[in-house]
């Protein structure tokens, strides 16, 4: 009988550790798809500049206070303008980033059922 | 037929390549952010710099005036270079300076304003850079000229004699 309160407190514990891990994998998941704009080249995650240090403070927070990872995004994005984020999003100035390797794999695809067909 | 389309495909790939880059490369890679951004002010609770009562951004703001909210700290040295325009602009009565002081030692940064004088009418502390984040600053020294609640300008990097005259120019 003594087992059952040990085993809950054992059993929380490791739950409580588990949360918390999901949070620091989020955490350090949106750092890393942020550009540092201080030391540019580097992600926020990779970097030790002030700044960088600040804002992976304010992502944990914004975690802890029930924000999704969206809405993290969104919020930087509003802060410092969609250069912050490494994914470019998709609108005028980047629709032939995200077209240009699709069309061309279309083209290729176009080349070789053209070849197949003049063999046959 | 063939032997004609071929090198025109690759005549085409090899100029569109050559824009891409050409464009490309001309760029500046050093992002310099907009800097005339009429945006609202964040909301914020800090402590006072000078004592650990709590100031909230709406109380600061409140008034029909203009307000230069300049991020500084001791260990910056841009900031000192900064610092004798800054005492400039205190004499002006229109504007209000507000201080953030950024990730700094209270004593280093008291000793910083007895050297060089403290132009600031109000300032606030952000021991852990946070609140300078939700303002969209980049680090020290930054300073952000506010009027109605709205961000009308920003400055990054130190004040210098050309910004002093500009903000003179827009609070006229």
């Amino acid at each position: 009988m003594k087992f059952i309160p040990i085993f809950l407190i054992v059993s929380i514990i490791l739950n409580f550790n588990l949360l918390k891990a999901d949070e620091i994998k989020t955490e350090n998941k949106i750092a890393k798809n942020l550009r540092c704009l201080i030391c540019q080249g580097q992600s926020v995650y990779d970097s030790d500049s002030e700044f960088a240090i600040s804002l992976k403070l304010v992502i944990k927070n914004k975690i802890q206070q029930g924000l999704s990872e969206e809405q993290i995004y969104s919020f930087l994005k509003m802060k410092y303008g969609e250069w912050i984020l490494y994914d470019p999003v998709f609108n005028r100035n980047t629709y032939f980033l995200w077209l240009l390797p699709i069309l061309i794999f279309l083209a290729g695809g176009a080349i070789i059922i053209k070849r197949f067909y003049n063999k046959k | 037929m063939k032997s004609k389309f071929i090198p025109l495909i690759l005549i085409f790939i090899f100029l569109i390549t050559f824009v891409i880059f050409f464009k490309g490369l001309r760029n500046s890679n050093i992002y310099t952010p907009n800097t005339n951004l009429k945006k609202e002010v964040p909301l914020f609770e800090l402590k006072s710099f000078e004592n650990n009562s709590i100031i909230i951004s709406e109380k600061i703001f409140e008034d029909n005036k203009y307000y230069l909210m300049n991020i500084w700290a001791s260990w910056c040295i841009p900031c000192r270079e900064e610092h004798k325009f800054l005492m400039k602009l205190k004499k002006d009565k229109r504007i209000e300076l507000i201080g953030l002081n950024y990730k700094d030692n209270f004593k280093k940064a008291s000793s910083f304003l007895k050297d060089l004088g403290n132009p600031y009418n109000i300032i606030v502390s952000d021991k852990d850079g946070t609140a300078s984040i939700e303002w969209g600053a980049y680090g020290v020294p930054e300073s952000f000229l506010v009027h109605q609640n709205k961000i009308i300008k920003r400055f990054i990097g130190p004040i210098n004699n050309k910004d002093l005259l500009e903000i003179e120019k827009i609070i006229r």
